[in-house]
């Protein structure tokens, strides 16, 4: 164990040994890194912000429920009892066709309906569901409409599905460009690695006449890589973090025009750690297959 | 200790560098393989740390089959042979130090005392308080002193060199055949290849003639 850490942590030292003697072309390959990196960053981080804006305006969608307006006090509180038992219910409050009237007339069409005679509004339950599926809505709307007494339901989430389905295509392109990107880095540390390999064959020939394991010779160039991208990775932390610094204020300001309440936030401790976690291991990957693919020979 | 059983080593286009070569080397033997530039000297050499394969036959070290060993057990072979070659195979952008130190990494010696070790074959083979140099500033002789301080630093049982004097003048050819037989003299079974035989006649007691691909003398 002790000698297989040693071995680790040569192999770390030797690739931090190669990354400063080329400190221009280490930078500018995380710079490469970096930038390409913040992009999806930067694109994952939005979505996360608007996605907690969304929760945060949506509040707990509602259905309506209409009863019949032949429906009584009896049919109104076995409603109430099914719905108090419903495990995807959120909260529900009731509405009664007087204060339904009276809201109405609140809102000024309250002459529309006095030529009438009599209040023609049904009694009504408001509710709420857990969480923000838009699966939970249908299949609890499918269900009320089955319910005696229950005249109509409404589903009030159309534009909640709407918003839901331009978060689901955000973070599809977000993904893409992360792949893209993504694959386009591990071709720039595959590549890199291609070079050291040619530069050190010599001592790739020399270690192996003295008894070195594949292993052995590998390691330092899979150090490599993952070293190249965490420093690509910071690179991208760096940019996100400075760019959300940037547009905050502006946002905020936007934001209270409208008379809402946004900020831009993150990225967060878990989100860091993610990116360049995420850096390391495309590094890491690039480095792996160009070590298989440009090793293989030599290591005959 | 080393034994070659009808070794033939054909390459493309059925060029024949060994043609059926058989001998036995015995535990701490000092033995010269001799023969002019062709003779399949480096080859033969060069199947005993598995650098290359027989196309027929079998070499056996300590009794293991090595002609057959699996890719993945050769460098831990390697390990107990010391190796040194025609030309040095020093890397120059490392100090002495680094270039003997290399065995040892490799086998994940730990640092202090692979540092003792160092410094001990360097004394041996006549270079102590060299370590620190480069080897771009050392002669041809001194750079093939280091190339023998890093093959004997792992203490190994064998010690193999092809031409070993190559490229040096007499006076440094006659101090490395000296060291030679001074590892041999401490139990090291030494394999020497060379096409001046002249220079280790007095040191090596058996010599072994390759002419063509195949033994054709043996002093024994």
């Amino acid at each position: 164990m002790t000698g297989w850490l040693y071995l680790h942590l040569r192999a770390m030292a030797q690739a931090i040994r190669r990354l400063a003697t080329h400190p221009l072309g280490t930078l500018l390959s995380a710079m490469v890194v970096g930038i390409a990196l913040s992009l999806p960053a930067a694109g994952y981080l939005l979505l996360d912000n608007v996605a907690s804006l969304a929760r945060g305006v949506s509040g707990t969608p509602e259905i309506s429920l209409f009863l019949a307006t032949e429906a009584g006090a009896a049919e109104v509180k076995a409603i109430e009892e099914r719905l108090g038992s419903e495990a995807q219910v959120a909260s529900y409050r009731f509405v009664s066709r007087e204060e339904a009237l009276r809201q109405l007339e609140q809102s000024g069409l309250g002459d529309v309906l006095g030529g009438l005679g009599s209040n023609p509004l049904p009694d009504a339950f408001v509710v709420s569901a857990r969480g923000d599926d838009p699966g939970v809505f249908e299949r609890l709307q499918a269900r009320f409409r089955e319910w005696e007494q229950v005249e109509h339901v409404q589903l009030d989430s159309a534009w909640v599905e709407r918003l839901h389905a331009l978060l689901g295509l955000g973070r599809s392109a977000v993904l893409l460009l992360a792949a893209l990107l993504g694959f386009a880095l591990v071709i720039v540390t595959f590549n890199t690695i291609r070079l050291h390999i040619l530069t050190q064959r010599h001592e790739i020939d020399v270690s192996r006449l003295l008894g070195a394991t594949d292993p052995f010779i590998r390691r330092p160039f899979y150090w490599f890589g993952g070293l190249q991208g965490l420093l690509g990775g910071l690179v991208a932390l760096a940019t996100v973090w400075l760019t959300v610094k940037a547009l905050a204020a502006p946002v905020e300001s936007l934001a209270v025009s409208y008379g809402a309440v946004f900020s831009l936030s993150g990225p967060d401790l878990r989100q860091g750690a993610s990116l360049l976690a995420f850096a390391s291991f495309l590094g890491w990957l690039g480095a792996a297959i160009s070590v298989r693919r440009h090793l293989a020979e030599r290591l005959r | 200790m080393i034994l070659f059983e009808e070794v033939v080593k054909r390459y493309p286009g059925e060029y024949v560098a060994l043609a059926g070569v058989s001998f036995e080397i015995r535990h701490g033997e000092f033995v010269v393989l001799s023969g002019h530039s062709g003779a399949g000297k480096s080859t033969l050499l060069k199947m005993i740390p598995v650098i290359e394969r027989p196309s027929s036959g079998t070499v056996r070290i300590n009794g293991q089959d090595v002609s057959r060993l699996r890719a993945a057990a050769i460098p831990y072979l390697r390990r107990n042979l010391g190796l040194v070659l025609q030309e040095s195979r020093l890397l120059f952008d490392r100090s002495v130090f680094d270039n003997v130190m290399l065995p040892l990494v490799i086998t994940g010696h730990p640092p202090r005392d692979a540092a003792r070790r160092v410094a001990a074959a360097l004394e041996r083979v006549g270079l102590k308080g060299r370590d620190r140099e480069m080897p771009a500033g050392l002669s041809g002789g001194e750079q093939q002193r280091v190339a023998i301080a890093r093959a004997i630093v792992n203490k190994p049982s064998i010690l193999i060199a092809d031409e070993p004097t190559a490229h040096l003048d007499r006076a440094y050819a006659r101090e490395i055949a000296a060291l030679f037989k001074s590892f041999n003299e401490a139990g090291v079974t030494v394999l020497v290849s060379t096409h001046d035989s002249e220079l280790f006649a007095h040191h090596a007691p058996r010599r072994l003639v390759l002419g063509k691909g195949i033994l054709i003398g043996d002093s024994e």
